[in-house]
């Protein structure tokens, strides 16, 4: 067993992908997310960040058993879900998708979307108390009751993404995977659907996983920011911490290279470009996966894996060479 | 020859969709200086890609050019044919595409589809357009070109295709360069390297550039000038400090409010701009932003304002401020 202080917890999480390619009867394996430990904690936002193909996508999907963990471990509320039967979980965790163009069934009117998922947990007592429920999600979201009864199509992006966040919630649920809601959204909208996220939790006391590669808004939702490199963790830490006081070489280049929407500032920092492209995840580089792109590399980070330590309280890095970097 | 490389005035078209006329873009008026950087922002379907593609006679059916004078480096755009057209793209002006997946031809090698563009716009043979070829794929700093020049664009990564997207619009030297989201289908650290290429060659090359983007840190970074479209208007135009500093369009305003700061140490709550964007199909009376602004006034949902100058270079289009400006007028009147 494990204490209570998370809500979500996951020990060594590894998910391996089978890929084409290769020699005949060869099999090779994509490393999406390699031995990945965290836990959220209740109340707490934990952001991901990362370049595509890092991974953070599969943590959020592996996470609710969306995909089957290759190894490693997955609780909630202090239970071990890694092989339990999801049903009682799935109302407890929810997600909402990246696209709200993909993810909702352009043949079902907006009230059957919200309404499968309170049948699928049976959790209406008649027909009007289902119409109820679904009114008022709707209204929860910043909708109306006649929004109910129209197709995907007749809706703006925006509304279509607060469409996914009423399906979400319209379980109850404890804990919310987001994966990048607002990255499908025009510049204008996104700051709605982000402080309807924010107002959400506030009011509804709920947990989240907020996935997205846009840094500044990930750090503006979020209570604790980890930041993934192909498919490993290279640094967690309080949002404040991470984006001020980063340690390890990868964020902050990462952090450097976001263009601020502040003239001034943007003349005077500096950027630290990295060279090169990611690594493909297939044949990822050994040791320290970040050493073909990073500055401080050498012959240690070529050979070994760096460990994953606590460098201050609540911050955690794994690089070989904190102390030149910093 | 106007003191403008670009000089696009009272700019009209509109898509002839079966659901009606959409009015794409609505009067744009628009001007760039020989190796300026102008930025255009602005949500989806505000008319941004639209008046850059105009420009280079890419208009697509089924859109139509209804008004205003288009002109780039003493051409008179409207009034080209295809053929004169073809001279020019490619040649003088060029963009740079937003998906470099798909805006590359998957059958050609690299090598080909750069020399292609070599051979038609200058009098080089096969072997010199070659030469030209690996020059320009060294400049846009792609290692070992030589054996680039034989691969397909499936070889190279998202970043390796929009740097030769970058060579082929370069390999003329044109004055201006349209570069239409060149960075969003990209990640930050690879963004942040096409960036700095795109100034680099900028220096190098002294071209002008047009960079249609939604990022405000982007503009930020790059340009000179930015223009502000909302609904197929140019709502603020100004340079890049007017614009971050001193906004005085309500949209301009409430769109730098809405982006969460990195630098910022504290938690403050984001102001969004309420409301949906513009059905351009069935656009409102009057100001386009009206429905969505906060300081609305009546007049606001009746007719649309004409511009204001702030400074010199600095404009915008809004009530409040001919509102400002008659109050102004009048008691000047008065002290008088």
């Amino acid at each position: 067993m494990m204490d209570n202080k998370y809500l979500v917890e996951v020990q060594n999480l590894q998910q391996y992908f089978p890929v084409a390619g290769g020699k005949l009867f060869e099999k090779k394996v994509v490393k999406a997310v390699d031995n990945v430990s965290f836990g959220i904690k209740r109340g707490e936002t934990l952001g991901l960040v990362g370049e595509s193909g890092c991974g953070k996508t599969t943590t959020g999907r592996t996470l609710l058993r969306l995909y089957e963990p290759t190894s490693g471990k997955i609780f909630f509320d202090g239970q071990d879900i890694t092989k339990a039967n999801m049903l009682p979980y799935r109302q407890k965790m929810q997600i909402v998708f990246q696209d709200p163009y993909a993810s909702l069934d352009p043949r079902m009117t907006v009230g059957d979307i919200i309404g499968e998922a309170i049948d699928i947990h049976h959790l209406a007592a008649s027909k009007k108390d289902r119409q109820d429920q679904i009114i008022s999600v709707l209204s929860t979201v910043g909708l109306n009751s006649e929004h109910a009864n129209r197709y995907p199509h007749e809706f703006s992006g925006g509304q279509r993404q607060r469409v996914g966040i009423a399906r979400a919630l319209a379980v109850n649920p404890q804990f919310i995977v987001c994966d990048e809601p607002v990255s499908a959204l025009d510049v204008s909208i996104q700051a709605q659907v982000v402080n309807m996220f924010e107002k959400l939790q506030e009011e509804m006391g709920l947990t989240y996983l907020f996935i997205a590669h846009d840094l500044s808004i990930v750090k503006h939702i979020s209570n604790r920011i980890g930041v993934m490199y192909l498919g490993k963790m290279v640094e967690l830490a309080d949002s404040y911490e991470l984006t001020f006081h980063s340690v390890h070489p990868y964020t902050k280049s990462l952090i450097s290279a976001i263009p601020i929407a502040d003239p001034e500032t943007s003349r005077k920092s500096k950027r630290i470009v990295l060279e090169g492209d990611v690594p493909s995840p297939v044949n990822p580089p050994s040791g320290c996966r970040f050493r073909t792109r990073c500055p401080y590399a050498d012959e240690l980070c070529a050979a070994q894996e760096p460990e994953w330590k606590e460098v201050s309280t609540g911050h955690y890095a794994a690089c070989h060479h904190l102390d030149k970097v910093n | 020859m106007s003191e403008y490389l670009v000089n696009i005035e009272n700019e009209r078209l509109s898509f002839f969709t079966p659901a009606g006329e959409v009015k794409a873009l609505n009067d744009v008026s628009l001007h760039l200086r020989e190796g300026e950087v102008l930025g255009i922002v602005g949500e989806s379907g505000s008319g941004k890609s639209v008046t850059a593609y105009s420009l280079m006679g890419l208009t697509a059916f089924p859109g139509r050019l209804i008004g205003g004078s288009l002109q780039f480096n003493g051409h008179q755009i409207e009034k080209m044919t295809e053929k004169e057209m073809r001279k020019i793209r490619g040649n003088e002006i060029s963009i740079i595409f937003q998906d470099p997946m798909t805006s590359l031809n998957p059958v050609y090698t690299i090598g080909n589809q750069i020399t292609e563009v070599v051979m038609l716009h200058t009098s080089k043979n096969k072997q010199q357009a070659t030469e030209r070829a690996r020059e320009l794929l060294t400049l846009v700093g792609i290692n070992e070109p030589q054996k680039r020049l034989n691969q397909y664009p499936h070889e190279l990564s998202g970043g390796m295709r929009q740097r030769v997207m970058i060579a082929i619009a370069l390999a003329c030297e044109p004055k201006l360069l349209i570069a239409d989201e060149p960075t969003t289908a990209l990640d930050v650290t690879i963004q942040a390297q096409i960036l700095e290429l795109m100034m680099e060659l900028k220096e190098k090359l002294g071209m002008a550039i047009i960079m249609i983007t939604h990022d405000l840190g982007v503009v930020a970074n790059m340009c000179d000038r930015i223009a502000v479209m909302y609904a197929g208007k140019v709502v603020e135009y100004g340079n890049t400090d007017d614009i971050f500093y001193n906004p005085s369009h309500e949209y301009t305003k409430g769109l730098i409010r809405s982006i969460p700061k990195l630098t910022e140490k504290e938690h403050n709550k984001l102001i969004p701009i309420e409301g949906s964007p513009v059905d351009m199909l069935n656009p409102p009376a009057g100001c386009p932003f009206a429905p969505r602004c906060r300081a609305c006034m009546k007049i606001c949902l009746r007719e649309m304002p004409e511009y204001t100058d702030i400074t010199d270079i600095h404009y915008s289009a809004c009530w409040l401020l001919q509102k400002e400006e008659f109050e102004r007028q009048l008691s000047q009147k008065g002290d008088a």
